[in-house]
């Protein structure tokens, strides 16, 4: 491991890339696993990868997991390399692809795989790929966010191509099945599984490689987020302390959503607690000071400082975005957010967020007014995603006592022989996390 | 739990008495269910120690093992319930419709309807609870690869003919059971549960005794308090008396529904006779004359009746309250997609009825990757249909989805017939409804009618003021330009979308199993017939 003296983030990011594509381009392995914590530069990785495949002349196949993905990799393909025939699958359904796709010259879209053959890429879902049938596979695929593919989705693609090259991060928020999946725990392809480990499991000695840097996570939260979610494989931030910087136009007012945000913008991290209380999943408070928070970060004109530019760009309400653990949350968020006339911010469930990136994120606490703390809410990567979609700083809103509700509630599942252990677990952490927050609580205080 | 079970179990909660959470009945029950109430040893999984079976609720068949640690006496036992429970399966299997069925021409690799045997009714199992249906499973695991003397003259502990076909079937109904919505093998406090919300907490429903406590509270002794139908029993006061009420011996006076018994049952009473049977047993065994035999036949046979005695007295509670069970749910119309699910239940069964007769080996121990993706797809689908089913079937239902923000019903107030640009303009009317519902509907959201059992599918357009929503209905109003008759709401008309699916959709079809890609490590290989269970010293004790 490197010592803290000699570590350059860009070096260091720059050898796991290039190890990555030797093993990719010229190695003998069939597979090879890329294991990418929050921001470190996956998808460059995959636009890179793809680039360097189709310079190779090998046809590619690329599967990412949602549409949305697969829109913003052609988009990413097509800025590196405008040139490039990319062929883009998709369902037969209304509106099934990003509009933005039809200002691309060389970017062909198809309902039917026939229709894209012989282009140097083709990109669809896993979903989709799963209906395409060929008499060739191809040479080479890349399979994206592939810690949240399921087995079995796997399973349905793994057909379609000879070698492959499968990146991901293990500390998002594992797929789930929604009926009962115990029958098969244990079994090395249990279908409701990530497809990585059924990959693993049968496969032991494909090439693993890391990429040790966030570039996304500010240096106020890499820390933090790697010592809580990735302690067996920690990561750095890109940036130093100095290098991002929150201000605002307008001075606090005072109450509690102001403190908070002066003390994220200062800090990266602010928890804003509301008074312990058993409450609804859409606790209606708790909703309110959420839309609150985001109001005031609007109005009160942010900016952001960031080694990307020199000049402070403004916080918009497109580089904002709300996290929640459930849908309804969502919906609840999303409705008070419009009475407050707030519309353009991003608001959705820690499912849906994944991947994505926003300069100032505020969550309402998986666990948050809750008597109980199910494995749903206790899950590690649930509160992994919404601790990490940020590039400046994450705004936690929370009923105080949820570090009482943990020691209530240790997490109870039942071990199933030949399952992998993941750690750390949920509840320690939350804890960890829980303990950073602390430090900057700031009671509500309308 | 969804708002609205808890609200019922609030409800439940105050007024003392189960409080409904269906309107009609989301499961099939078949005319003649076969009732199982399984007892199982303490301390020896998969040691059965009787049960009750059987499809007339006066006259059950008691099967009991005296010793329940003694082989040949399980093996009578087993082969005894496959005495009873193959019989009603056969029953089921030779009355058959036709029907179609698609399947791949292995010549053309093209899809092709097939003219099919359906069984035109499939044989239902009920059990008292879960850990019935777990009980099933491990009796069917434990019995399919026994091997009878007739397979393998060689086995030193030869299991009797039916006991490994019956064996097969239980494991069937096992599987079947983890088909969200099916209702091949049904656990009674499962079924009853899904019907009414109790004011206690859904691990204390499983007791069966305490469960129907609260959903029809025992008679008040009315003569005492003068009839007052509310100062009598409460749910939660009869159901605490179910779980914890114990006579004067210390025994229970609603003895749990099994298949586990209660340990002051175990060592007070059952012990006690299983070891004056034991010590019959030696003392027949050492007998040096007849007449000695004679004797000693004679306390042996009492000792036994004992047993039986004994385990009759612990089941036929059970017994009764799961009739009293399957009575309330009969009063309950089937819901309108029952008779749907219940077809797929017989398609189940008759496929395993053709595997049996074509000599197909048992069910593997483990499935392999592609047929454990298949079933798990196959229950994701089927629990998402069931979700959709049970709301569309049930306003009760439905309303729990709509206070969830999943649906919404309301007035049409306003419809405008406006058209799609493009060359072939096709109708695309806006329906404005008045509801009092707060559905979460985001940008363009689609939502759901039932036309005619068909789902027509609209775009949420707009909220022009609180109360109203404005959609565009898409489809199911025919090729032409005008909309057919009837597709389209009109004013006055009440309506109820959702904003989930009603009908899933299928997923991609899996590779053959040996074509499993090297991902999942690649074909299972040649199919080898499983090797029976070996037997270990705890059989033969």
């Amino acid at each position: 491991m490197t010592t803290e003296a000699a570590f350059d983030p860009g070096t260091a990011a720059t050898r796991a890339t290039d190890a990555i594509l030797r093993d990719t381009l010229h190695g003998t392995a069939r597979g090879v696993v890329v294991d990418s914590p929050p921001g470190a530069g996956k998808s460059t990785l995959v636009v890179r990868a793809a680039l360097e495949l189709a310079d190779a002349g090998r046809p590619l196949m690329v599967v990412a997991q949602t549409n949305a993905q697969v829109d913003d990799l052609v988009l990413r393909l097509a800025e590196k390399s405008p040139e490039l025939p990319v062929g883009r699958l998709h369902s037969s359904d209304a509106d099934p692809y990003d509009k933005a796709l039809d200002r691309l010259e060389y970017v062909r879209k198809s309902a039917k795989a026939a229709d894209l053959a012989g282009l140097p890429v083709v990109i669809s879902t896993a979903a989709k790929w799963a209906h395409v049938k060929v008499d060739e596979p191809w040479r080479h695929a890349i399979v994206d966010e592939a810690y949240q593919m399921r087995s079995d989705g796997l399973l349905a693609v793994a057909g379609l191509f000879e070698r492959a090259l499968f990146v991901g991060d293990p500390g998002q928020l594992d797929p789930f099945a929604i009926v009962g999946s115990e029958q098969w725990a244990g079994l090395s392809y249990d279908p409701s599984g990530s497809a990585v480990t059924t990959l693993l499991a049968h496969n032991p000695d494909l090439p693993q490689h890391r990429l040790p840097v966030s570039w996304r996570l500010p240096a106020s939260a890499a820390p933090l987020v790697s010592h809580a979610f990735y302690p067996y494989t920690p990561f750095r931030s890109g940036t130093g302390h100095g290098d991002r910087r929150l201000s605002f136009g307008v001075p606090s007012d005072g109450s509690g959503p102001d403190r908070v945000i002066d003390e994220a913008a200062e800090s990266g991290w602010g928890l804003l607690e509301l008074p312990a209380r058993h409450t609804p999943r859409t606790d209606p408070e708790a909703v309110r000071a959420v839309a609150t928070v985001v109001r005031r970060l609007l109005d009160r004109g942010g900016a952001a400082t960031s080694e990307r530019s020199p000049h402070p760009t403004p916080v918009t309400a497109g580089r904002v975005a709300v996290g929640t653990a459930h849908r309804d949350q969502a919906a609840a968020v999303r409705a008070a957010l419009a009475e407050v006339g707030v519309t353009e911010v991003t608001v959705d469930t820690a499912n849906r967020l994944q991947g994505m990136e926003f300069d100032v994120t505020v969550i309402l606490h998986p666990l948050s007014g809750r008597p109980d703390a199910t494995a749903f809410h206790l899950e590690t990567g649930r509160l992994c995603v919404l601790a990490s979609r940020h590039r400046h700083a994450c705004i936690v809103v929370c009923r105080a006592g949820v570090d009482d509700l943990l020691d209530d509630y240790p997490s109870t599942e039942p071990v199933q022989l030949g399952t992998l252990v993941k750690f750390p677990d949920g509840w320690e952490a939350n804890h960890a996390v829980l303990a950073h927050l602390g430090e900057h609580r700031v009671p509500w205080k309308p | 739990m969804s708002l609205i079970a808890t609200l019922a179990r609030l409800e439940a909660v105050t007024t003392g008495r189960a409080h409904p959470v269906a309107t009609v009945r989301h499961r099939h029950l078949s005319d003649r269910p076969l009732v199982f109430v399984p007892l199982t040893t303490a301390g020896e999984a998969g040691a059965p120690l009787g049960a009750l079976v059987g499809t007339d609720r006066d006259a059950p068949r008691l099967l009991v093992v005296p010793q329940p640690r003694d082989r040949d006496l399980r093996f009578a036992f087993l082969a005894e319930l496959a005495d009873v429970v193959l019989p009603y399966i056969d029953s089921y299997a030779d009355a058959v419709e036709a029907a179609e069925r698609n399947e791949t021409d292995p010549e053309t690799g093209k899809r092709v309807k097939v003219e099919v045997e359906l069984c035109a009714d499939a044989p239902q199992l009920i059990v008292p609870s879960r850990a019935g249906i777990d009980h099933v499973r491990l009796l069917g695991r434990s019995m399919r690869f026994r091997r009878t003397a007739e397979q393998d003259p060689e086995s030193p502990h030869p299991a009797p003919p039916r006991v490994p076909l019956l064996g097969r079937w239980l494991t069937h109904f096992g599987e079947r059971a983890r088909v969200p919505g099916s209702s091949l093998l049904l656990a009674l406090t499962e079924v009853l549960g899904r019907h009414w919300a109790t004011g206690q907490s859904s691990l204390e429903d499983q007791h069966l005794g305490a469960l129907l406590a609260w959903i029809d509270p025992p008679p008040v002794s009315a003569s005492l308090d003068g009839g007052d139908p509310h100062s009598g029993v409460t749910g939660a006061e009869a159901a605490r008396r179910a779980e914890l009420g114990r006579d004067a011996a210390g025994q229970l006076l609603c003895p749990p529904a099994g298949p586990a018994t209660d340990p002051a049952f175990d060592n007070k009473l059952l012990a006690p006779a299983i070891e004056r049977y034991d010590r019959a047993r030696t003392a027949f065994a050492a007998a040096e004359d007849g007449l000695e035999a004679d004797d000693r036949l004679g306390a042996l046979a009492a000792a036994e009746r004992e047993i039986r005695e004994l385990v009759l007295s612990r089941t036929l509670p059970t017994w009764q309250a799961v009739w009293r069970g399957i009575d309330l749910l009969r009063e309950l119309p089937e819901g309108a997609h029952g008779e749907e699910r219940w077809t797929r239940d017989r398609w189940s069964f008759t496929g395993h009825r053709d595997r049996v007769a074509a000599g197909e080996p048992p069910q593997p121990r483990r499935d392999d990757a592609v047929t454990a993706a298949n079933k798990l797809a196959t229950r994701e689908r089927e629990q998402a249909r069931l979700e959709a089913q049970e709301a569309l079937d049930d306003p009760l239902v439905m309303a729990g989805r709509r206070l969830a923000g999943e649906a919404f019903a309301g007035e049409v107030v306003d419809v405008a017939l406006v058209y799609s640009e493009g060359k072939r303009p096709s109708p695309r009317p806006l329906v404005t409804l008045r509801t009092d519902d707060r559905p979460y509907l985001g940008e363009r959201a689609k939502a759901y009618r039932s036309l005619g059992g068909k789902p027509q599918a609209a775009e949420f357009v707009e909220q022009p003021e609180e109360g109203l929503l404005v959609l565009r209905i898409v489809d199911r109003m025919g090729r032409g330009k005008e909309p057919e008759q009837g597709s389209v709401p009109e004013k006055g008309d009440l309506l109820c979308f959702t904003l989930f699916e009603h009908e899933p959709r299928g997923g991609a079809r899996l590779p053959d199993p040996e074509e499993t890609p090297w991902t999942h490590g690649g074909p299972p290989g040649e199919q080898v017939p499983e090797a029976p269970d070996s037997v270990t010293r705890e059989d033969v004790l």
